[in-house]
Formats: C-alpha cells, sequence, structure tokens
C-alpha cells in the first residue's frame, strides 16, 4: 500500500496524509493499520491528562524539548474538544508548542475529539500506531482536559500523568477518584504559585500507601513556563518506562492495546458494511 | 461515523504584529460553521505556517495580517507550500491590504482576499465555494 510505503520511508507528508485518512476512518483505513502494525512496538506513549489550564500543553511542549536533548524523536497528539452541536472544533494546543515546528524530529497533530468520551478522539490509538509506526520513539498525548473522567487514555497510552495546580480548590478530595486512580506520575504544575506544596503533600499522603505491584506513584512539582521540574519529570517517565519493562508488563500492556484496537476496527468495518446493506436495501436511512 | 470527512484549516498570524482579535473571531465562526480550526497562535514565521500545514493536513490555510508585510511574507509562505507538494490547498488572507495589491496576490495563488467590513458569513461561504 503506498500509504504505508510512505509512512515506513519517512515522508512526511505521507504521515499526515495516512492520518487524516485514519481519523476520517476511510475505507482503507483498517488495511493501512494492520500493515503498519507490524512496524509498531518502538514507542513509549504518555498520555497527559489534568482539567483545563493546568498546562497541559505548556507541559507536553517542555517534556518533547527535553525529549529531544536525549536524543529521542517524538510525536505529539494533542486532543480538543468537538462542538456536539456543530461538530466544528477549535484546536489550540499548538500555541504553546510554537518552536517546536522549527524541529524535523518532532511532528505535531491536533484531533478534534468528534463525539467520543473520555478525553481522547475514537482514532486516537489509531494515529498512535501510524506515528509508532513511522519511527517516533517518545508519542506524547494531550487528552481533551474537560474535567471530566479522562480514563480512555489509560487504555491507550503505557505511562500516564495526571497534572494538577494549586490554588484552584481543585484539591484531591475534589479531583474525580477515576482520575486519580490512572495515574503512574503526578505532576504538580504552576509550582510557582502559593500552595504547591500543600497539594503536593496531599498527593503524597494520597499515594504513599500504595504501592501497586511495585510502582509508587511518584508526585513531581514543575514550573513548566519556565522548565523546572522538566527534567525530573522525564527522569519519572523513564523510571516508569524501565519498570514496564523489567517486570514485563510493556509487552502486556502492547498485547491489550492491539487486542482493544483490532476490536475497535473490526466493529467499526462491520458497522459500515451493516449501513451500507441497509441503504442497498433501502430499510435504513442513510 | 465511518469514512466521514471534515475541513480542517490552519489559522494563522504571520509577522510580527501581536493583534489576533479577528483571527479569533474567524476562528470561531468556522468553527461554528462545523471545521475544526487549528489556530496557532501570533507571531508565525512562514517556515513554522508551512510546517503546520503540512502536519496537520489541512484543506485549507486562512492567513491573518495587519502589519502590512504581506508582500513580504506571503510569497514565501506560498513556495513553502509548493515545495513540499501542497498546492492543493485552498490560502485565503484577511487584513489589511492597498488596493493596488490585490491582483498581486492573486498571481501569487492566494484564492480569496478578505479586507475589514467583509462578514464572517461571506468568508465561510467562500471557503466552502473554494473546497467543493
Ligand atoms: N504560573 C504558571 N503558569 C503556567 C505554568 N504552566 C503553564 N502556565 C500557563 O497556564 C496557561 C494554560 O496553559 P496550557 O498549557 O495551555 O494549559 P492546558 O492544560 O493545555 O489547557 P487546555 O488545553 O485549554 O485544557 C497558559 O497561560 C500558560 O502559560 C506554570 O508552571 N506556572
Ligand atoms: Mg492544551
Amino acid at each position: 500500500m503506498k500509504a504505508v510505503d510512505g509512512v515506513r520511508a519517512g515522508d512526511i507528508r505521507a504521515l499526515a496524509r495516512l492520518i487524516t485518512m485514519v481519523e476520517n476512518q476511510a475505507p482503507e483505513a483498517g488495511e493501512a493499520l494492520r500493515l503498519l502494525h507490524s512496524y509498531t512496538g518502538k514507542a513509549h506513549t504518555i498520555g497527559i491528562t489534568g482539567a483545563p489550564g493546568v498546562g497541559k500543553s505548556t507541559l507536553v511542549d517542555q517534556l518533547a524539548r527535553e525529549f529531544r536533548h536525549r536524543s529521542k524523536t517524538v510525536g505529539i497528539i494533542a486532543v480538543d474538544p468537538s462542538s456536539p452541536f456543530t461538530k466544528g472544533a477549535i484546536l489550540g494546543d499548538r500555541v504553546r508548542m510554537q518552536d517546536l515546528c522549527q524541529d524535523r524530529g518532532v511532528f505535531i497533530r491536533s484531533m478534534a475529539s468528534r463525539g467520543a468520551w473520555g478525553g481522547l478522539a475514537e482514532t486516537t490509538a489509531d494515529v498512535i500506531t501510524a506515528l509508532d509506526a513511522f519511527g517516533k520513539d517518545i508519542i506524547l498525548v494531550e487528552t481533551v482536559g474537560a474535567g471530566q473522567d479522562e480514563v480512555e487514555v489509560a487504555k491507550t497510552a503505557q505511562t500516564i500523568l495526571v497534572a494538577t495546580i494549586p490554588g484552584t480548590g481543585d484539591d484531591i478530595q475534589a479531583m474525580k477518584a477515576g482520575i486519580l486512580e490512572i495515574a503512574h506520575i503526578y505532576v504538580v504544575n504552576k509550582a510557582d504559585k502559593e500552595g504547591a506544596d500543600l497539594v503536593a503533600a496531599e498527593l503524597e499522603h494520597y499515594v504513599s500507601p500504595i504501592v501497586e505491584d511495585g510502582w509508587q506513584v511518584p508526585v513531581v512539582k514543575t514550573v513548566a513556563i519556565e522548565n523546572r521540574g522538566i527534567a525530573a519529570l522525564a527522569e519519572s517517565i523513564e523510571n516508569h518506562r524501565l519498570y514496564l519493562e523489567t517486570t514485563g508488563k510493556m509487552a502486556g500492556t502492547m498485547e491489550e492495546k492491539a487486542r482493544h484496537q483490532v476490536l475497535a476496527i473490526a466493529q467499526r468495518e462491520l458497522m459500515g458494511k451493516l449501513l451500507k446493506i441497509g441503504a442497498n436495501n433501502g430499510q435504513m436511512d442513510s | 461515523m465511518t469514512g466521514e470527512r471534515r475541513i480542517r484549516i490552519l489559522i494563522a498570524k504571520p509577522g510580527l504584529d501581536g493583534h489576533d482579535r479577528g483571527a479569533k473571531v474567524v476562528a470561531r465562526a468556522l468553527r461554528d460553521a462545523g471545521m475544526e480550526v487549528i489556530y496557532t497562535g501570533i507571531r508565525q514565521t512562514p517556515e513554522m505556517i508551512v510546517e503546520a500545514a503540512l502536519q496537520e493536513d489541512v484543506n485549507a490555510i486562512g492567513l491573518s495580517i495587519l502589519s502590512g508585510a504581506h508582500m513580504d511574507l506571503f510569497p514565501k509562505i506560498m513556495a513553502g507550500l509548493k515545495e513540499k507538494g501542497m498546492d492543493d490547498v485552498v490560502v485565503f488572507a484577511g487584513g489589511i491590504f492597498p488596493a493596488d495589491d490585490l491582483s498581486a496576490l492573486k498571481e501569487m495563488g492566494i484564492q480569496a482576499v478578505f479586507r475589514p467590513g467583509t462578514t464572517t458569513q461571506e468568508i465561510i461561504d467562500s471557503i466552502k465555494a473554494n473546497l467543493s
């Protein structure tokens, strides 16, 4: 398949177009993804979630730089909500990632949620597959950040960062339990603001009794706009990857993810066929 | 859901002027017309705009400019798009342009120019017509 060959050859335009095809759930998308799957498994996918305005995009921007310093190539997927009424969307996360544009080792793609719940678009996992097959070492996924239970990312990424900030009254009692549970790393961003130590201490207190399968969830304070704490955060992410690898969980999460994804694609294809049959028989409005 | 197509459009502000109110109004109007609008913010170089358009695989680009530097910046953007094989992307421009420049802008490949007083509906209609 030509689209897949282009991606494998490192052609950025081919990658961008393939992502559009996947995102539109075009008829050839399933076949392309099946072909791409055999080239995946190298990337480390990191999800970043948290309420609106906590600094997810700024963190992604700084983390991308940090990983570039460590000679890793980076793919970024930033998801924003679609309007349920008009289906339109404003995708504005790139505003915080301006300078990354100049770096050929970074590829950024904005995605509209297109009606999906849970903080991602229905096809975000497929776009990750494309970036992985393209050869990206690190894939950063920013969720919608609607402050809802954005737990979909837990099925899609290997390392989950949950970001919060001081002084919003959005303390951990108020944070949705679902969100807290999916975290592998807590980030207290805007640590330049008053109350950061308090939030960090509360989170420490929340996590300290919980050592799940040998992973102690760290709490990392950052000031993303000043690039403070970012190296430590990257270090924690790296530690989590090592943890996943040494415990054999990395292979497990990938298998789980692949199963999830294959099922979703099959479901979509079946749905498409059913709709077509229905339309042909005139039994269903198209 | 299957096989759905959406208009993806990049709204960018090349050059050094820092006023993006107009660009934001247009971005919201296009969203309300059902488009997916990628907004990249102010002070974009031609290279940044071309790169963002490439990565986002947009169907159209809207350039908002008030500084008067369009005759310098736009040709660079159009050349960059061509170089990346994106000649099929529809480019339009909004802002302040002397009447004398309009034919040169057309020649460059800018499909539509919206000067002050244009309604958002006119912009939407024009983009849709250019993309069909
Ligand atoms: N004081 C302070 N401000 C910050 C910090 N990090 C980010 N900000 C600011 O917080 C605002 C929101 O940052 P974003 O990165 O856009 O936040 P986000 O979570 O991606 O926002 P949404 O995508 O809209 O949910 C911006 O004005 C940033 O400059 C920080 O460490 N300290
Ligand atoms: Mg953001």
